[in-house]
């Protein structure tokens, strides 16, 4: 039998995405915006509202990529991309730029994510107990630090398999920490009974959501 | 007359011993003290330990030093890079130890080290892998891990200015590690791409004052790569 629901809704892009998570980050803000989709937070918050992109190289005040003739080779981001400082930005070391992160400065921290849980356990870092090379750079720091932790990634794998699960089965970055989780079905806050829906991709029914959801899902 | 600026690379790297910890700033391309790295190359001080962001990229400067054997142990947060090839083989061959850091952790380890701060206690990586086997202890309520101070025997550090004194200044982002680095060690290295008159530099802009600083190298390469 052919899967109805499929054709009814449409995933959000990963650039609808990231566009869905700008919206709900306010003026004032200091943000740190993970590797990968999260990145592209940044190019959906408006210039006039005035947030603070942080990278933990030791930059805040980040500003969009430059166009590829004006690079400036001593500018870079966590992800090694070339970027601009705005207006009002600063350069800070390495000890100093995690202070920001493991003092409780930075506002809103957004990752990447392999697995969320209902309690808020976050893995993006390794996928086995025996990884090749292991690598975790800030995301422990930004996990355990920020205020507030948001996840920002596809609802599934590309097999399929639920990425928004009961318990994480993938070696943790932090323990009880993510607080919304943004896919490319829902938006999902975790609450101390578990992941309430506080969105849905269009056409997308709360029984077609929970088929492709892992954990228990709660209308909110 | 204090003169921290040495002339040559031999002098630069003079007294590095066998089994050193070496600390080497840097973050990507920037700020990374590459002509300091191949100094330390030709130098030939071996079984050291490094600690730096990265495990090297491609086959030069740190990769370099790893495939030519004289590196036992690899403290850093981000091993994988564009192009971590010795890295991974050594590693996969068991010829070189890893020890895995969350990059706040690995930073701080190295400011409390320049502190004098033997330990202390951070959230960061409670519950997890990276936390395993370390002493906790709870503090109004929440968890945290006890991390130990990372003092280097050397650090190796990119300036952007620096005087006979040591003070230096840092270009952008190549400020990273290099600062707490240079905290960090007995012997700190620099490699500055100007040299300026002491007095030269505003007192407020100094970023490391010279007393964290041993030696200065004038190497005025340029820009670092780019792709």
């Amino acid at each position: 039998m052919p899967d109805t629901a499929v054709a009814e809704f449409k995933p959000l892009s990963r650039t609808e995405m990231a566009a869905r998570a700008a919206r709900d980050i306010p003026e004032g803000w200091y943000v740190n915006l993970g590797i990968g989709i999260p990145t592209m937070i940044a190019d959906h918050v408006p210039s006039e509202r005035e947030v603070i992109f942080h990278s933990e190289n030791g930059v805040l005040g980040m500003g969009p990529q430059p166009p590829k003739d004006q690079v400036d080779p001593w500018l870079i981001n966590a992800g090694k991309q070339y970027v601009t400082l705005r207006k009002g930005g600063s350069f800070v070391h390495h000890a100093d730029s995690f202070a920001m992160i493991r003092g409780g400065h930075i506002d809103l921290c957004v990752l990447g994510g392999f697995e969320v849980a209902e309690n808020g356990d976050l893995a993006n870092w390794a996928t086995s107990e025996n990884d090749t090379a292991p690598a975790v750079g800030g995301a422990m720091d930004l996990a355990a630090g920020a205020k507030r932790l948001w996840v920002l990634m596809e609802h599934t794998t590309k097999d399929g398999r639920s990425k928004v699960v009961h318990r994480c089965t993938y070696p943790l970055t932090a323990v009880g920490a993510v607080k919304r989780v943004y896919t490319n079905l829902a938006v999902l806050d975790v609450t101390e009974r578990g992941f309430v829906v506080r969105d849905m991709a269009p056409g997308l029914s709360f029984e077609a959501l929970q088929e492709r959801t892992d954990a228990k899902l709660l209308q909110g | 007359m204090i003169d921290k600026i040495v002339q040559s690379m031999a002098d630069a790297m003079a007294g590095i011993e066998d089994g050193a910890t070496v600390l080497i700033g840097g973050f990507g391309a920037v700020g990374q003290p590459n002509q300091l790295i191949d100094g330390l190359i030709e130098q030939g001080a071996k079984d050291l330990t490094i600690a730096l962001n990265n495990a090297g990229v491609g086959r030069t400067g740190v990769a370099r030093l790893m495939d030519l054997g004289r590196v036992r142990k690899v403290i850093c947060s981000f091993p994988r890079s564009s192009d971590p090839v010795v890295f991974e083989s050594l590693y996969k061959a068991g010829k070189l130890e890893l020890e895995l850091v969350p990059q706040g952790t690995l930073a701080e380890r190295m400011r409390a080290a320049g502190a004098g701060i033997p330990a202390f206690f951070t959230a960061t990586a409670v519950g997890t892998r990276l936390g395993q086997g370390k002493e906790t202890r709870e503090f109004d309520g929440r968890t945290y891990v006890m991390e130990q101070a990372l003092p280097g025997d050397v650090a190796l550090v990119e300036a952007w200015q620096a005087d006979r004194w040591g003070n230096l200044t840092f270009r952008e982002s190549g400020r990273n590690f290099n600062p707490i680095m240079a905290m960090a060690a007995k012997l700190t290295v620099v490699q500055s791409q100007h040299i300026v008159e002491l007095g030269e530099l505003e007192p407020e802009q100094v970023v490391t004052p010279g007393i964290f600083v041993d030696r200065v190298l004038h190497v005025p390469y340029g820009d670092p790569p780019t792709f």
